[in-house]
């Protein structure tokens, strides 16, 4: 009777390092990746994909700096079309990476360690990838700087009352704190590949990076300190940035924008795509490089469990969006309702709720929580979920508003396709890159996880 | 200029976290008091072991948020009310709920970049030279060893004595420092 039971506890506690780890062989493993391990040739055709890509992206924004945006399907009245879907989608998965690192740290979820420091390059690329499309999208990309307060001829500020500033401010707090928090993670960790390599040349270019970090005692005290301190400002400023970017719908008076449960479910569905995308990640790394010691099966069965309960979150605000809908008594708010259950958007509206609702319920089953090649594929189909939840959210309102006379229709040319799938390419290039040039997996942390870490005062 | 001691120290090298911490603990206790440690990753405890206890980077993230906060929330009271009053929807020039949100970002900023600057500059760093990287085998700092070194700019310090009361510690190696 006790057997089946006995073993759900086992496999909920997976362990979080296979046994048999020293610090030594945690160092070597990780910073082979790095320092010996040449570059397969799957590596090549993977990062000379990605890299075709960025170039096409490259080209479409080149091409959208000659011609304006035009060339784009945005028209009056939906003149938020892919940019901003794109956008929003993906600062919402960057959001993950700060979850990871800062709120799983401060609940001190030791297994964190071995998934944080990709999941944070993961954050960086993303926001470097959605900071990209409010830039084009103005139109005049070059003046892109009036965004920010500056002393100006003209001698006018920003209007602060608006949430589109404010989400200047957030998103680029945002990325100014991933980046900081990112690279102090890293500092450690640059100084045990200046110590390992023996090209004299990449000695000399971590040494640098690594600011000389000796690992004296009275250096860890005050790195932890700051650590901590900054997994405590990033924390609300995690929680903060998709709040803010919700205000520039919420605060809208269009249907479907102006509700007040938006900053909640927006949070919840920036974490449930930005796992998405971890896992996405994490389980092709983990093979090819070898490392299910470090991200092991517990790491992939917790990242579901948060998708199932972000996943949730996500459930209950489409479902209060459509109650309010129907019983709120607003006759736009029930048209938007109606629209987007029958009108000429319905089908990305199904899909979406097939993608981000129906079909991640199947996490209730520990046997796909556990299966690498079933949580790649559910994280794929969230991750269109997640897009198309935007595409939804932005064109959907805007097409059909107060007056007949400004309906219309919004149809993506090949240049918001190419600037979006350019964009993917882009994150990848920087991801492949990444994996080769500095540690995926942050090692000094991994070694405090050992056994042989552990002091008696 | 005082002449430089040519010895920086003298370092002893351990196997384990714990050996180190007991080590400090005895020397500290001996009456050394410029002495360090160092570790491949952050050992609770030690840095109190070897008599550092101030740790000033909370002071710092303070002042910083405080400073970011403030320049938020002022810097929009001026520009809004009263570099360039713009009446904009009827709302009133010092729109402070409005204002809230980028004060709030402002404190972030400034109290991270703080935490940042603050640890790096506090801890010397960067410092892409520092005498115990002289030691060969200071390389494994990073790996998998943990040291511990007596300056000799400590007052008890003694290149025979200190030496000999380091090897009572049972270490794996020991080695004196060049500056």
């Amino acid at each position: 009777m006790n057997e089946p039971y006995k073993s759900t506890i086992d496999a909920d506690r997976a362990p979080v390092i296979e046994p048999g780890h020293t610090f030594g062989t945690v160092t070597e493993k990780i910073s082979a990746i790095v320092l010996t391990r040449p570059a397969s040739n799957g590596w090549f055709v993977g990062f000379g994909i990605a890299f075709m890509l960025t170039m096409m992206l490259l080209f479409a924004v080149g091409y959208l700096f000659l011609k304006g945006i035009g060339i784009w399907g945005v028209t009056i009245p939906i003149g938020w079309g892919f940019a901003i879907v794109n956008f929003v989608w993906w600062i919402g998965i960057g959001h993950a990476g700060t979850l990871i690192s800062a709120i799983l740290l401060l609940l001190r979820q030791s297994w964190r360690n071995s998934i944080n420091r990709f999941a944070e390059a993961m954050t960086l690329f993303a926001v470097a990838c959605a900071g990209i499309f409010p830039a084009i999208h103005v139109g005049r990309p070059w003046l892109a700087y009036w965004l920010f307060p500056y002393p100006n001829t003209m001698s006018v500020w920003p209007q602060f009352r608006s949430p589109l500033i404010w989400d200047v401010f957030a998103v680029s707090t945002y990325a100014t704190i991933s980046a900081l928090f990112w690279f102090i993670g890293l500092i450690p960790d640059l100084a045990t590949l200046r110590d390992r390599t023996e090209n004299p040349a990449l000695r000399i270019v971590y040494g640098m990076l690594s600011f000389g970090w000796r690992g004296s005692a009275r250096h860890w005290h005050r790195y932890e300190t700051a650590y901590l301190l900054l997994a405590g400002l990033a924390t609300p400023l995690v929680l903060s940035v998709h709040t803010v970017v919700s205000f520039d719908f919420a605060v809208g008076i269009v249907p479907g924008w102006h509700t007040t449960i938006f900053p909640p479910y927006f949070v919840a569905g920036a974490i449930y795509s930005g796992f998405a995308m971890v896992l996405m990640l994490a389980i092709p790394i983990r093979k090819i490089y070898g490392l299910e010691d470090f991200i092991t099966e517990r790491h992939l069965q917790n990242s579901a469990k948060v998708m199932l309960a972000t996943g949730l979150i996500v459930a209950y605000g489409y479902g209060i969006e459509a109650f309010m809908g129907w019983y709120g008594g607003d006759r736009y708010d029930a048209f938007t309702l109606w629209n987007r259950l029958h009108g000429p958007y319905a089908g990305p509206y199904w899909m979406l709720l097939v993608c981000n609702i129906f079909i991640p319920q199947v996490l209730w089953i520990r046997k796909l929580r556990s299966s690498p090649v079933a949580l790649f594929f559910i994280s794929g189909v969230i991750l269109v979920g997640m897009w198309l939840e935007r595409f939804v959210i932005v064109v959907m309102s805007l097409h059909r508003d107060f007056l007949t006379s400004s309906w219309g229709m919004y149809y993506p040319t090949r240049w918001d396709w190419m600037t979006y799938i350019g964009t993917i390419g882009m994150f990848l290039a920087l991801m492949f890159l990444f994996l080769r040039v500095l540690p995926a997996i942050s090692i000094f942390e991994m070694r405090t996880l050992l056994p042989e870490a552990e002091v008696k005062e | 200029m005082a002449k430089r001691d040519p010895i920086y120290g003298i370092m002893a090298e351990f196997d384990s976290a714990q050996a180190l911490i007991d080590a400090a603990h005895a020397t500290h206790q001996a009456g050394y008091n410029k002495i360090d440690a160092y570790s491949p990753f952050p050992i609770e405890g030690l840095a109190e072991e070897i008599g550092f206890h101030r740790d000033e980077v909370p002071l710092v993230v303070l002042i910083g948020g405080i400073i970011g906060g403030l320049s938020g929330y002022l810097m929009q009271y001026w520009m809004s009310a009263v570099d360039y009053p713009l009446n904009i929807g009827g709302k009133p020039y010092h729109s402070w709920p409005a204002f809230i949100v980028i004060t709030f970002e402002m404190t972030i900023l400034f109290a991270g970049i703080s935490a940042v600057l603050g640890m790096l500059a506090l801890n010397g760093l960067p410092m892409p030279y520092h005498p115990v990287f002289n030691v060969p085998r200071f390389s494994s700092a990073s790996k998998d060893r943990f040291f511990l070194i007596v300056f000799s700019s400590d007052k008890k310090y003694d290149p025979a004595a200190t030496r000999q009361f380091l090897a009572g510690l049972a270490p794996r190696s020991i080695s004196e420092v060049p500056s």
